[in-house]
C-alpha cells in the first residue's frame, strides 16, 4: 500500500507519462501508443520506488537493470526516463525522427541515458536479463536486480520459454519478469491468435513464483513488487492485468491502436481525456 | 508531388503485389496455405486470410515455429507460404529455413516483408538489410527481389506455380514507383533489360530499379549512356546477362537496398571476376545498421537515392579504360 501522498504523486506521474506518449507519437506520426499506455502505471512504481538507479549517473555500477523486451513500447520508457531526469524533456518530441536518440525501438548505440540494451525484435530480452542476473548473483556476489518487461503476445516466442527454463534452473531470485498482460497483440486477442495461458501455472511449473495483480491499481502494483522482492531461491513473475491503450478512451482495448499514431483531432481528444489543456500538444507547458 | 509522381509513376508498396497474388493463387490452388506470425495485415497476407480464412494459420509471434509448421504442411503435400518481416524470417528462423526447409528441399515459400532501409521510422530492428546475403548462400534456395508491386505479383505466382522447392521473396513496406505492368515479361533467373545503354550497366533490384532509372536520366544529361538491368532473381543468377553487360558496356554498378557485403552486388561480382573482369562499384548500405527517419530521407542519408547512384556511376566511369 502506498501512502496517500505517494499515491497522488505517482498517479500524476503516470498521467503525465500517458500524455507524453500521445504527444510523442503524434509528433512522430507513427509509433506504438497502445502497449505503451498499458505499462505507464507499472513503470511509474518501478522507476520511482523500487528501482535502484541514479539518473544523474546512468552507468552507476550498483544500479539495477531494466530491459524493455517489448521494445516497441519505448515511448513509455522514454517518458519515464525523462520524468526521472535522465535527459531533457524537449528531446522527447524528436521520437522516430532522423538523427534522434529516441529511435523507433530502443537503440543502445544512440546513447540515450537509461537505455541498457537494444530491443525491438521480440522474445530476446528475458535471456539477456537471465545472463545479467547470473553474473550479478554468481560472479559479482552483488544484490543488483534485473527487471525484464514482456508483452503477453511476446510470450509466444520460444526463446522466452527457454529463458524461463534457465532462470528457474539457476534459481535467479534477483530476476523479476514483468508481464504486461493486456490481452492484445497485432492480429487480435492473444488467446485467439495463439494462446499462452494459464501463465501462473506455467511459470510455477518452471520453478518461478507467479504473482498476479491489477496493473493499473498503483497500490496493487506496489504490493506485487514488494512481494517479488521477498521471494528467495527462485525468480518472480509479475503478471499484471492491464488494458491496452489505458487512459485514452478510444484506444482502450482496441487492437488497431497497437502501432499507429493519432492524427491531430484524435491526439487532442486524447490530451483532453487525460485532463491536459489542448495547447499542451504543441507547447511545452506540461 | 515527389520526383516519382512527377515522372508519372503510380506509387504502391510492393507488398500489395504479394497479397494480391496469394489471394488469386488461392482460387486455383486448393492446396495453398498461408502461415502468418502476427503481422497479417502488414505483410498483406490479409488479402488471402480474408478470402480464405480456413487456409490461413497464425503461428503467433513465433517465427521459428512458423517456418517449421510451413515445412510440415509441405511435407503433407501442401504448398506452404510463411510470411513475416524479413528480419524475423531470414534472421530469427535462419536455421529452420536452412536445415528443415532447404536441406529437406521442402516446398515452402517465404514472403520476407519490410526489406530495406525504406521501412522508415521503426528503425534498425525492423529494417531488413541482410536477407539477400543470408538467403543466397543456402543450397536449393531461389531468391527473388522484385522491383515493384506488379513484379512482386509475378514473382509470387512464379514461386508457387513454377518452382518446386524453397523460395524467398523479398519486398518492401513503403510505396514505390510502379515501373512495370501486366505485360512486362518476368522470367525467374532472367534479368530484365530495363533500358539500353553503352557506357556502363547499372544492375539493380527491388525499389532501386526505379531509383536507377532516375539516375540514368541524370547521367544522360551529362552525355553518359547507362544500361539498366532489373536483377529480380538473385539466385539462380543470370550469368549470361551479366557477362553480356560486362562485355558490351565495360563497367558495372550494382544498386541494392541491402548491406554491401554479401548481397546482390557481391553475387554479381562473383560472376564478373570469374568471367569477364571489368571495373565495378557497389551502391548499398555501407556496413552499418539502419535508423529511424522517413523513407526518402533515409535513402539520401544512406546514399541509395538516384543522385548518389549517378555520382557513383561517374566515379566508376573514371576507372573504365
Ligand atoms: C520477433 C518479432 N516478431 C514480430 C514483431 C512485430 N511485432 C511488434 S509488436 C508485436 C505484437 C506484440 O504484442 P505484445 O507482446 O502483446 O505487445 P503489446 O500488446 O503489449 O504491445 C509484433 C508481432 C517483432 N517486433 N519481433
Amino acid at each position: 500500500m502506498l501512502d496517500e501522498k505517494t499515491r497522488e504523486r505517482f498517479s500524476e506521474i503516470a498521467r503525465r507519462i500517458r500524455f507524453d506518449i500521445i504527444k510523442m507519437t503524434y509528433h512522430a506520426g507513427s509509433g506504438h501508443p497502445g502497449g505503451s499506455l498499458s505499462i505507464a502505471d507499472i513503470l511509474t512504481v518501478l522507476y520511482f520506488k523500487y528501482l535502484r538507479h541514479k539518473p544523474e549517473n546512468p552507468n552507476w555500477e550498483e544500479r539495477d537493470i531494466v530491459i524493455l523486451s517489448k521494445g516497441h513500447a519505448c515511448p513509455a520508457l522514454y517518458a519515464v526516463l525523462a520524468e526521472a531526469g535522465y535527459y531533457p524533456r524537449e528531446e522527447m518530441w524528436t521520437l522516430r525522427k532522423f538523427g534522434s536518440r529516441l529511435q523507433g525501438h530502443p537503440a543502445k548505440d544512440k546513447g540515450l541515458p537509461g537505455i541498457e540494451v537494444s530491443t525491438g525484435s521480440l522474445g530476446q530480452g528475458l535471456s539477456i536479463a537471465v545472463g545479467a542476473a547470473m553474473a550479478f548473483k554468481y560472479m559479482d556476489n552483488s544484490d543488483r536486480r534485473v527487471y525484464a518487461i514482456l508483452g503477453d503476445g511476446e510470450m509466444q516466442e520460444g526463446q522466452i520459454w527457454e529463458a524461463i527454463m534457465a532462470a528457474g534452473h539457476y534459481h535467479l531470485d534477483n530476476l523479476v519478469a514483468i508481464v504486461d498482460n493486456n490481452n492484445l497483440q497485432i492480429d487480435g486477442f492473444v488467446p485467439d491468435v495463439m494462446n499462452i495461458h494459464p501463465l501462473p501455472d506455467k511459470f510455477r511449473s518452471f520453478n518461478w513464483e507467479p504473482i498476479e495483480a491489477d496493473g493499473h491499481d498503483l497500490d496493487a502494483i506496489d504490493d506485487a513488487f514488494a512481494k517479488a522482492l521477498e521471494i528467495r531461491g527462485k525468480p518472480a513473475a509479475l503478471i499484471f492485468h492491464t488494458i491496452k491503450g489505458r487512459g485514452v478512451s478510444y484506444m482502450e482495448n482496441e487492437a488497431q491502436w497497437h502501432g499507429k499514431a493519432p492524427n491531430r483531432e484524435l491526439a487532442l481528444r486524447a490530451v483532453q481525456d487525460l485532463g491536459f489543456p489542448a495547447e499542451a500538444l504543441d507547447r511545452d507547458i506540461v | 508531388m515527389n520526383i516519382y509522381e512527377e515522372h508519372g509513376w503510380k506509387m504502391e508498396p510492393s507488398r500489395n503485389g504479394f497479397g494480391r497474388a496469394l489471394a488469386d493463387l488461392a482460387e486455383r490452388h486448393p492446396e495453398l496455405v498461408v502461415i502468418g506470425a502476427d503481422l497479417t495485415e502488414s505483410t498483406r497476407a490479409s488479402y488471402f486470410s480474408e478470402k480464405f480464412p480456413d487456409r490461413f494459420f497464425n503461428a503467433g509471434i513465433a517465427e521459428q515455429n512458423g517456418v517449421g509448421m510451413a515445412a510440415g504442411f509441405a511435407l503433407a503435400g501442401k504448398i506452404a507460404v510463411f510470411s513475416t518481416y524479413g528480419v524475423f524470417a531470414a534472421g530469427r528462423a535462419y536455421d529452420q529455413i536452412r536445415t528443415t526447409v532447404c536441406y529437406s528441399n521442402l516446398n515452402v515459400k517465404i514472403g520476407g516483408a519490410h526489406g530495406g532501409i525504406s521501412v522508415g521510422p521503426d528503425g534498425a530492428t525492423h529494417q531488413a538489410l541482410e536477407e539477400i546475403a543470408a538467403m543466397r548462400v543456402l543450397p536449393r534456395m531461389t531468391l527473388l527481389v522484385p522491383a515493384d508491386a506488379e513484379e512482386t505479383y509475378k514473382a509470387t505466382v512464379a514461386a508457387i506455380e513454377e518452382i518446386e522447392g524453397p523460395v524467398y521473396i523479398r519486398f518492401g513496406r513503403a510505396p514505390v514507383p510502379t515501373i512495370t505492368d501486366k505485360d512486362t515479361p518476368f522470367e525467374v533467373g532472367r534479368a530484365r533489360l530495363v533500358k539500353d545503354g553503352k557506357d556502363l550497366t547499372i544492375i539493380a533490384c527491388g525499389a532501386m530499379v526505379a531509383e536507377s532509372i532516375l539516375a540514368a536520366e541524370i547521367l544522360e544529361k551529362d552525355g553518359i549512356s547507362a544500361q539498366i538491368l532489373d536483377l529480380h532473381t538473385i539466385k539462380p543468377i543470370d550469368e549470361d546477362a551479366i557477362v553480356k553487360a560486362a562485355q558490351e558496356t565495360g563497367a558495372i554498378l550494382t544498386v541494392e537496398e541491402h548491406q554491401i557485403h554479401g548481397g546482390m552486388g557481391s553475387a554479381v561480382a562473383e560472376v564478373v571476376v570469374r568471367t569477364n573482369p571489368v571495373p565495378m562499384e557497389f551502391v548499398g548500405v555501407q556496413d552499418r545498421f539502419g535508423e529511424s527517419g522517413q523513407p526518402e530521407e533515409l535513402l539520401r542519408a544512406f546514399g541509395l537515392d538516384y543522385q548518389s547512384i549517378a555520382q557513383k556511376a561517374k566515379k566508376l566511369l573514371k576507372r573504365k579504360k
